[in-house]
């Protein structure tokens, strides 16, 4: 009773907020909106028991990318009048493909068919000695070891590409060298300097270097 | 009768908050003496006196802080966004405290003893950067942005690293489950094998909970006291004991991955006499001392001196270890479940 009620609880928030998201008249809160769907989705994966996915959804959607997402919206300056000059002119194009779009989705669902055998040939059958963490991760280091790969050789290709984009090859910014400044000798960065009286350091230094001692 | 009402439905709820009432008032309590302990700390390190007027000791120091915050107004500035201004100092500190739920403190001593209890803690913490993200940009101040900014840098940096020491330690495992990281370590402590991830994960705790010498989203040098520079009173004080919150969850987390947990030091016969939660506890306060002696010796960190140590030292040096470790384990054939 507890899990079906918990269940209607988070799929009723999940879609909610979906809609918000899309609604939200404030891209930040439309953001915010989305970590709320997305943290509705891993309560529902934990009631189906992929308690693994659901963690990672957490981790990985919830935890680093809506954050940098978040961060990307704070700081940009959007000029909400602008965007809204164009919608009378753009609203039946906008239409029309939002049509298009919803009855394509709708002749496939309608015209799809699966096979009742189709579940026992693609699916791997849960063992039933093992956390679905480590059945998993038997899985993905066995069979899909290739696509597990390529995925990962994509991720690395599109942080190459960002790297790229954004390093101009000259240095601008000042930056800290700290074996450079361990490597400096004390000669070049400290003088011990006898003060007559009346006299300031700079012009000691100035007018008798003899009298001027370096340290080792 | 009363077996049939404590396996149903409802017996296990009323059991459930029972239990996690029994593991939060000590928690609060400990929160509201930490602050305490910091100051007192603190002041013998630069030989004052520290709180010593309120009750014998100013151990009554605590309550009259939170009566004070209790009792002053709660200011929201002009253009701020409400809602977002007050959920955020809640966010933060019902994360910290949310957290608690899979943290054994004796031998299958959890609210909920769950299969990816490490994933579970790991997901909180990062989620953790959003208290300070959302109250920076609520409160609609320059200041409170600049500190909202550096800290969602700082934490998403930490976490890269914080992620690949608890790998580690998971390889030496073989289970994400936090009563099983605790049982593996009966001979050995895992703070001795991987000595270098114990150190950098404490430091990433520091920088992950804000703290001295990383408190660059403070920074009440140069951005006032920055994501929450604009809070007052009660919504103040959230983010105040929010922040010892995760002070005690960091250490009860470097206890439980590198500290074994409840175990005792020396498994001989004074010793295992000492029951369980009072070696988690001991542990604990040791971790906490540690990051209270931190912020009275140590300068605050430049931000660029911060990412540097972040992504250039502890995020290869963890990645290094995290392949000797698995390569070792391989070699000596000490994996778990080979």
């Amino acid at each position: 009773m507890i899990v079906a009620l918990a269940f209607y609880v988070f799929a009723a928030i999940l879609l909610l907020s979906a809609c918000m998201v899309i609604t939200a008249r404030n891209p930040v809160h439309s953001v915010l909106f989305l970590i709320l769907a997305f943290i509705n989705a891993a309560a529902l994966f934990v009631l189906a028991g992929a308690e693994f996915l659901a963690m990672v959804l957490v981790i990985v959607y919830v935890g680093a990318v809506a954050v940098l997402f978040l961060f990307v919206v704070m700081m940009l300056d959007v000029d909400f009048a602008a965007l809204r000059e164009g919608f009378q002119r753009y609203a039946p194009l906008g239409l029309l493909i939002g049509f298009i779009l919803m009855v394509e989705i709708g002749a496939v669902a309608v015209g799809w068919t699966v096979t009742p055998a189709a579940h026992l040939a693609s699916q791997v059958p849960m063992p039933a000695d093992m956390s679905n963490t480590a059945a998993l991760g038997d899985l993905i280091y066995t069979r899909y070891m290739f696509a597990f790969e390529l995925v990962a050789l994509l991720l690395l290709v599109a942080m190459i590409g960002a790297i790229v984009l954004t390093h101009s090859g000259e240095r601008r910014s000042r930056r800290q060298d700290i074996s450079a400044q361990h490597q400096r000798p004390i000669d070049e960065t400290l003088t011990m300097v006898k003060l007559g009286i009346g006299k300031g350091a700079r012009q000691m230094t100035q007018s008798a270097p003899a009298s001027q001692e370096t340290i080792r | 009768m009363e077996a049939g009402f404590f396996s149903s439905d409802l017996g296990i709820l009323v059991i459930t908050l029972l239990r996690a009432l029994a593991l939060l008032v000590p928690l609060l309590i400990g929160v509201a003496y930490l602050t305490y302990a910091e100051r007192k700390v603190l002041a013998a390190m630069q030989l004052r006196k520290g709180p010593n007027v309120v009750g014998p000791f100013g151990l009554w120091q605590p309550f009259a802080d939170a009566i004070k915050m209790l009792f002053k107004e709660t200011v929201i500035p002009d253009g701020a966004s409400r809602l977002l201004f007050l959920f955020a100092p809640m966010i933060t500190f019902g994360l910290a405290i949310i957290a608690w739920a899979v943290i054994p403190v004796n031998n299958h001593w959890a609210i909920a003893n769950i299969n990816v209890g490490l994933l579970y803690l790991f997901a909180i913490s990062s989620l953790g950067v959003y208290g300070v993200i959302i109250a920076g940009w609520a409160s609609n101040s320059k200041f409170a942005f600049l500190g909202a900014m550096r800290s969602a840098a700082q934490m998403v940096s930490y976490e890269v690293s914080i992620g690949l020491v608890i790998l580690s330690v998971l390889v030496c495992v073989g289970s994400l489950n936090l009563n099983d990281i605790v049982v593996a370590q009966r001979h050995i402590w895992f703070a001795i094998p991987l000595l270098p991830m114990f150190v950098i994960f404490f430091i990433s705790g520091l920088a992950e909970t804000n703290r001295a010498p990383f408190d660059l989203p403070e920074g009440e040098s140069e951005i006032v006291a920055g994501f929450f520079v604009e809070y007052s009173a009660m919504s103040f004080a959230l983010f105040f004991l929010g922040e010892y919150a995760n002070m005690i969850l960091m250490s009860g987390m470097t206890t439980i991955f590198f500290l074994g947990g409840w175990l005792s030091p020396i498994p001989l016969a004074p010793f295992t006499w000492v029951p369980g939660p009072i070696w988690f506890l001991l542990k604990v306060m040791l971790c906490l001392f540690v990051f209270l002696w931190v912020r009275a010796t140590l300068p605050r960190f430049r931000y660029d001196q911060l990412m540097q140590l972040g992504w250039k030292v502890f995020l290869p040096l963890s990645l290094c270890w995290l392949v000797i470790t698995a390569s070792a384990l391989e070699i000596f054939g000490w994996l778990p479940h080979a």
